[in-house]
């Protein structure tokens, strides 16, 4: 039995090979069914709900965020234009936005490193012919499954209070601590930890990426005598580069998206003394709490901009270091 | 996941460890995992205690057992905690129907049907999964605003039957991609249309990705804390994470036991499919990175 290829139902195939004439009839008329089947409005049909998605609840919402951006607008009452009053008004006289950009760029900054760091380094660990591999590998991963939950902030908030489990693992070592979450100088850090601690997705997906390495390259090594460290250095993270690449972006990307932790651990107030404001907590306030939809707005677009900004020169810088092998 | 498959090659000798740098390994694994697991296993104990003991007892074992905590807890935030997790429950169980079936059928036209721009389309998918939700949280707002769905379930619900969660629609074409081409021509030959085909053969064969999906979007909208924070503001339409947010302002009584308590309880669902399902949720994980 023929088996149509992919591009002849796309109606671009090559011309039915020469075969007698009622079976090429045959084979075209199959064909033109075929596509009348998988083209015309058929494709549309399956994707009805995701247009609908993508134009009403993405692309409108995010020129109508722009529109908005440029008035004062709370919910109530019409829309006013104030032209870029919101934005001067964001850069030049709102010390707590500068507080909020300070705490999340330090946020970023701290955790990214460190939570990709650990999840190569424990990776690494995992990737051998150890008994109980994925025992360690599903311990890990947990903190990343349950990390958004309300419940876990709940629980960090306890951990790093003043009589918590942070200062009584503290006491064995004969430190006296404080209450790291009421201090504005630590605060900001047990998020950090709070992010770190969630290591397990880029691990997983780190070792996903350490299986597939060419082993024909680490065997040529070991028979030069390359010590642990080079073979590191020289071989691992070269090959590995791609996925520390597509870690790093859906990392930062995730960072400075991070609401629920802020929320909880400063009961809504991103204090002490905003240290603990991230955007999105300050971007929810200026919103939902005083109502100010079209300051809260031009956040939104400010925050999207330097995702966006971080995205892209994270893919430029890439050209540099990524290391692909075609 | 299969285990490393042992071999005669110098590699082997590199990975497999001699008898003390073996146990020096597995002491550090051993050694990180406590690390992370301890904080949950003293949230467990913690809610067990009674509240006296929880910060000046900090050992595992609690001296006396206190399990009131737990029906403490369950009614002492207003309305009973049952109440909470059937919210939930409502909310998570519409979000799966939704991304189960918009998320499906959108992956279906991107893997096999031929359409004008698809590859522009595509990409359009592909960067709305980089788009950070709070861009577009208050025009959101403002629309179910004007369709009187604030403290209703819709907007956490509705947006799931329009595929918004683009990482389900790219974790389904990769599924999607790996099925043999041949078994939906053979069907397409005896005359099957797409839709036929999308339903006989490619969802019955797309099954662990729909299981996938299923888990993840359970999980991640049991915690999705600030869409419901914003759509849901009466007491009796809260959900486990906005009940459990009302301990947060009784923490100057003496109800750290039940809130413990109650945490424990709210990341049960979470736990469970954890333990069912651990292997196929670090795999999903995996391979959608693998291919990104």
């Amino acid at each position: 039995m023929t088996t149509a290829k992919s591009d002849e139902v796309a109606g671009q195939g090559p011309a039915a090979p020469a075969t007698p004439a009622d079976r090429r009839e045959r084979e075209r008329m199959r064909r033109r069914a075929a596509r009348r089947r998988g083209g015309g409005w058929w494709p549309y049909l399956f994707l009805a709900p995701w247009f609908v998605g993508l134009f009403g609840l993405t692309i409108y919402p995010m020129l109508d965020s722009l529109y908005l951006s440029f008035t004062d607008f709370d919910l109530l009452s019409p829309a006013k234009w104030v032209g870029t009053e919101n934005y001067s008004r964001m850069f030049t006289d709102d010390p707590v936005f500068w507080d909020s950009v300070h705490a999340t760029l330090l946020y970023v900054v701290v955790s990214v490193p460190l939570k990709l760091a650990l999840a190569l380094g424990v990776a690494m660990l995992l990737n051998r012919d150890l008994k109980g591999i994925g025992l360690y590998r599903a311990a890990f991963y947990l903190p990343s499954l349950l990390g958004g939950a309300v419940a876990i902030a709940i629980v960090w908030r306890q951990v790093f209070g003043g009589d918590g489990l942070f200062n009584d693992f503290l006491g064995w070592f004969g430190i006296k601590g404080q209450d790291w979450i009421s201090s504005p100088d630590s605060a900001l850090y047990t998020l950090v930890l709070l992010a770190v601690w969630q290591f397990g997705t880029p691990m997983v997906i780190f070792l996903a990426g350490l299986k597939q390495l060419p082993k024909d390259v680490y065997e040529a090594a070991a028979i030069d005598g390359a010590r642990p460290v080079t073979r590191f250095f020289r071989i691992t993270l070269p090959l590995l580069t791609p996925i520390v690449f597509f870690n790093l972006v859906l990392q930062i990307i995730d960072a400075f998206k991070t609401f629920t932790p802020a929320f909880v651990i400063s009961n809504g107030t991103g204090g002490p003394l905003n240290s603990t404001m991230l955007y999105s907590l300050y971007l929810y306030k200026k919103g939902f709490t005083d109502l100010q939809m079209g300051y809260a707005s031009a956040l939104a677009w400010v925050l999207f901009l330097v995702i966006a900004g971080f995205t892209a020169v994270n893919f430029v810088a890439s050209r540099y270091w990524v290391h692909y092998d075609d | 996941m299969s285990a490393f498959t042992p071999n005669a090659s110098p590699l082997n000798k590199l990975r497999s460890l001699t008898g003390s740098r073996r146990i020096l390994v597995h002491t550090l694994l051993i050694g990180v995992a406590i690390v992370m697991l301890y904080p949950l296993l003293w949230m467990l104990s913690s809610s067990l205690k009674p509240d006296t003991e929880i910060f000046t007892h900090p050992g595992l074992i609690p001296n006396k057992l206190q399990p009131e905590n737990y029906s403490k807890g369950w009614s002492g935030s207003g309305n009973s905690f049952s109440l909470y997790i059937t919210n939930s429950l409502i909310v998570t169980i519409g979000a799966v129907i939704g991304n189960v079936i918009s998320c499906s059928l959108a992956a279906f036209a991107f893997a096999r049907l031929e359409f004008r721009g698809k590859k522009i389309w595509f990409g359009l998918m592909l960067g709305t999964l980089m788009l950070p939700t709070q861009a577009v949280l208050i025009p959101q707002y403002t629309i179910f605003y004007n369709l009187t769905w604030i403290n209703t379930y819709l907007p956490l619900i509705v947006p799931k039957f329009l595929a918004v969660d683009a990482f389900f629609i790219f974790l389904m074409v990769q599924f999607i991609r790996s099925i043999p081409r041949e078994l939906d021509q053979a069907a397409m030959m005896d005359g099957a249309n797409p839709l036929q085909i999308y339903w006989k053969i490619i969802l019955p064969l797309m099954k662990p990705a729909l299981i996938t999906t299923t888990i993840f979007t359970f999980i991640w909208t049991y915690d999705d804390f600030l869409h419901q924070l914003v759509y849901l503001q009466q007491n009796d339409k809260f959900t486990v994470p906005l009940g459990l947010t009302l301990f947060l302002d009784q923490t100057s009584g003496s109800s750290y036991g039940a809130m413990f308590a109650m945490s424990t309880i709210a990341l049960a669902p979470t736990l469970i499919c954890f333990l069912f399902f651990q292997k196929r949720l670090v795999e999903g994980m995996a391979t959608s990175g693998m291919k990104g």
